[in-house]
């Protein structure tokens, strides 16, 4: 595997990780006002995803990051094309974020709900966003010869965007459920898990058809073989969570976005911007690359701050591990000293 | 308007937004640092209400920088596609490692902090917040690293139409770049000085007209607040000085009619003065209509360390410019409206100048402010003078003022170039880039000012919020008495604040919010 590849991989990796993360937390937002409709509830829910967005939506930056330190020509010719929709997409996560620490700076019913509500909106924003943006780059844009969008503003939102926009926001939302089962207690946890098992099998339809359209423009065997992996996890997931295996089916729903992103980009590869006007014009990782100088610092660093990352962020979700329950807990719980 | 120009006030727009609130993150993130370390090792009630009450003054600043800075990442791609591809073997890979090594530092530690009230050891608790601060600071390093190759290009040579990294080393130990940081720190810690001298003073004051006792554990806080911050901002002044005197004397070398405009030194002269007040005809960039009150020998000083050292005048080197990298721009459509112009080496000689004067003005009016604080507090004393206190106040402004201006300075300053040629190296050898080439060429003007029009507008709404909330949560003050938590127990354990059964409100400072 020579170095662009690697990176290729990793920028892939990168992607998926905020997927499956950001994932959850774009889903618990977005199922606020179908799963929080009693403030108990939604404050339960919020909390579920308090100490965690964060940190899950560094992956977006990181991922982001690796594109334009690896491979300048995917992200120069991948953002520009789409110049309004990403600028969305900012606006959806700014909102976001500002309304997750907003909402708790002051106390009336008013405050409240309407930061939760733009916690929502912000977060179906920025979900159906960056979907939109993935599928385009991985199913099509119109760019010509120079990498520049040809036909106005909105000509880079066409089926694929809508596509993967659709598949990231059914995909979130049955993972958002699926973690409100594995993390919260009470009503609410049973609630989770009748949408999980309602759900789960149509919410992932436009993931795999977008994940097996990528694999019949450009596939390998490989990548056919992860897509079956991907529609079985499906099937996993909806059998597990209908028999209350909450964990077993937040991992097989976690493996569903893995098996699909890897099916995605292993079939798109080494293209990173196909052109829908002419396959003449595509972008290919040989294209958009940086010097084998620059990655090889790059997969020195990377090579000992991921793993770094990985641990501390694994420690944080073992942290908070406890399941949350509305309940008001016992005294001699709230006594307890706890070391972690 | 261009797409040009539109993307130009785009980014200098929200680059100066995003400013207000990194120093404060920086600055007041190690001052919080260092009050929770005081309270783990005296145990002292005063420096727990500092830590919560300084920290949630940080946390909601914190959000706002957060989501602007993500605006930044990306709007290189999205406005300025043309400098992402020119410089992208060394500019990306700098972005990607803040993230990897500093922005994952940052946001896990700080949500371990924020929750991990009484969840962790308390040493371990202390740990996760310096983490997330040393998170800060390693960010500020990477992106200034980044802007200071733009300033001065290390590290790398031409390959083709774009330079090619060859000294990563070099790009991370860039002299531009120390200096820069050194210097920015410095200035972060000013704001967060000024911030704790005006809110504290005003407190303490209203304490005092209240006749509050001045034995209890919110005097303290207070007091130990301005006494704190009085002497963070005399130090870093001290330091922001020192920094900025070494960057004088880098930009003499690397970029001398930045130095030459800032002064709106027009011939050049030997000893050079330094201009205090300069005035011109209205709007004019002519450097000979511009008219100076002088320090003699003090320019050459800041910029050689000596009394006698030649600097350079703007129309000299405007010509030496014209010389070395041409009299128009090539007359290539990749260069817009601009295509076959003449070159203006030569700065906005008023941003230039007004601002170098205000980034030192305002640092020395807070450095004045923190000598006034420590003086007013002398020996338990608690001034009332409303002038002096609301002057305090008013005065937390001048160091976020100061930075915006320091940066749109450098950066206006190092116009028409984007990436500044590196006089240490050979002018066949040399990598440039102009602003006018930068910008995206498949992005119509149309898209970039709806995008302008929406963050502006965003970015106004949310300052208008930021600064209720912050007003509102300042003159509350810390909460004493028994609400506030128990150090060593979890906050969480308590019930949730809108449950039947629950407190009514949990106090305003306590970090680990009411999810």
């Amino acid at each position: 595997m020579d170095l662009q590849m690697t990176w290729f991989v990793a920028v892939a990796v990168l992607w998926t990780g905020f997927l499956v993360l950001e994932g959850f937390d774009f889903g618990v937002a977005a199922l606020l006002p179908v799963l929080g409709r009693r403030p108990v509830d939604r404050h339960l829910m919020l909390r579920s995803i308090g100490p965690l967005w964060d940190g899950n939506e560094v992956w977006l930056i990181t991922a982001a990051g690796a594109v334009f330190a690896a491979f300048p020509g995917w992200y120069a010719t991948w953002l520009p094309a789409l110049y309004l929709p990403f600028v969305l997409v900012l606006f959806g996560l700014i909102i976001r974020a500002v309304a997750f620490e907003w909402r708790h700076s002051h106390h009336t019913a008013q405050w409240d709900s309407t930061w939760t509500h733009v916690i929502t909106a912000g977060s179906l924003i920025a979900a159906l966003g960056v979907g939109a943006a993935l599928g385009a780059t991985t199913l099509g844009l119109p760019i010509d010869a120079d990498g520049n969008r040809v036909g106005g503003a909105f000509a880079g939102v066409g089926w694929p965007a809508v596509l993967g926009a659709v598949a990231v926001l059914g995909y979130s939302v049955v993972h958002g459920a699926v973690f409100l089962a594995c993390k919260t207690d009470g009503p609410l946890r049973l609630a989770a898990r009748r949408f999980a098992a309602r759900w789960s099998p149509v919410a992932a339809l436009p993931l795999l058809a977008w994940a097996g359209l990528v694999h019949l423009r450009s596939g390998t065997p490989a990548t056919g073989l992860l897509w079956l992996v991907a529609a079985l996890s499906v099937l996993v997931t909806w059998a597990r969570i209908r028999v209350d295996r909450e964990g077993q089916a937040f991992t097989a729903w976690a493996l569903v976005m893995l098996a699909s992103a890897g099916t995605i980009f292993g079939a798109a590869y080494p293209v990173v911007v196909p052109s829908t006007i002419d396959s003449a014009f595509d972008v290919t990782v040989a294209d958009a690359s940086v010097s084998d100088y620059t990655l090889t610092v790059m997969t020195w660093a990377a090579g000992f701050g991921l793993p770094v990352v990985l641990g501390y962020q694994a420690w944080t979700y073992w942290v908070f591990r406890k399941r949350l329950s509305a309940e008001p807990q016992s005294p001699e719980a709230a006594e307890e000293p706890v070391t972690a | 308007m261009d797409v040009l120009d539109i993307a130009r006030w785009q980014f200098g727009i929200t680059t100066v937004y995003h400013f207000m609130m990194v120093p404060l993150t920086i600055g007041l993130g190690v001052l919080v640092a260092v009050m929770h370390t005081m309270w783990v090792r005296t145990d002292k009630p005063e420096w727990l209400r500092m830590t919560r009450f300084w920290g949630r003054v940080y946390l909601i600043n914190f959000v706002l920088g957060v989501a602007t800075g993500l605006v930044q990442e990306f709007q290189f791609g999205l406005a300025w596609s043309e400098y992402s591809r020119f410089v992208g073997d060394v500019f990306g890979s700098l972005l990607a490692l803040e993230a990897l090594l500093a922005f994952f530092l940052e946001s896990t530690f700080l949500g371990l902090w924020i929750f991990g009230w009484g969840r962790i050891p308390k040493k371990v608790h202390l740990a996760t917040l310096w983490a997330a601060v040393i998170g800060s600071v390693v960010s500020a390093y990477f992106i200034i690293a980044a802007n200071s190759w733009m300033q001065h290009p290390v590290g790398v040579v031409m390959d083709g139409d774009a330079p090619r990294q060859v000294d990563f080393l070099a790009v991370l130990t860039n002299n531009t770049a120390v200096a820069a940081f050194s210097h920015t720190i410095a200035g972060a810690l000013m704001v967060s000085g000024a911030a704790l001298v005006g809110i504290g003073l005003w407190h303490l004051r209203r304490r005092k007209l209240a006749d509050a006792p001045t034995t209890d554990v919110d005097h303290a806080v207070w007091r130990r607040s301005v006494r704190l911050g009085g002497f963070v901002s005399l130090a870093a002044f001290v330091l922001v000085a020192i920094t900025g005197d070494f960057q004088g004397k880098l930009m003499y070398e690397q970029q001398p009619l930045k130095m030459s405009s800032a002064e709106a030194l027009c011939e050049t002269a030997a000893p050079a003065p330094f201009s205090v007040f300069a005035w011109s005809k209205f709007g004019s960039q002519e450097c000979d209509d511009v008219h100076s009150w002088t320090v003699p020998y003090l320019l050459s000083y800041l910029a050689h360390g000596d009394f006698s050292t030649a600097v350079p005048g703007v129309d000299e080197l405007q010509t030496e410019y014209a010389a070395a990298y041409g009299a128009t721009y090539p007359d290539d459509p990749s260069f817009g409206d601009l295509a076959g112009e003449p070159i203006d080496y030569t700065p906005l000689l008023a941003t230039t100048y007004w601002n170098f004067r205000l980034m030192i003005g305002m640092g020395l009016v807070s450095a004045a402010v923190g000598a006034y604080a420590l003086w007013a507090t002398r020996k338990g004393r608690v001034p009332t003078n409303p002038v002096a206190v609301y002057g305090s106040l008013l005065a937390i402004g001048a160091p976020f003022v100061g930075n915006a201006a320091g940066w749109i300075f450098t950066e206006m300053g190092r116009q028409p170039f984007v990436v500044y040629p590196n006089p240490d190296v050979d002018r066949a050898d040399q990598v440039y880039f102009f602003t006018a080439q930068a910008v995206s060429p498949g992005v119509s003007a149309g898209e970039v000012m709806t995008s302008l029009i929406g963050l502006t507008a965003v970015y106004g709404a949310l300052a208008i919020v930021e600064l209720w909330l912050l007003a509102r949560f300042v003159r509350r003050g810390v909460t004493g008495g028994d609400g506030a938590p128990t150090p060593g127990h979890t906050p969480e354990g308590t019930p949730d604040e809108d449950l039947p059964g629950g407190r009514d409100q949990e106090p305003d400072d306590v970090l680990s919010f009411a999810y």
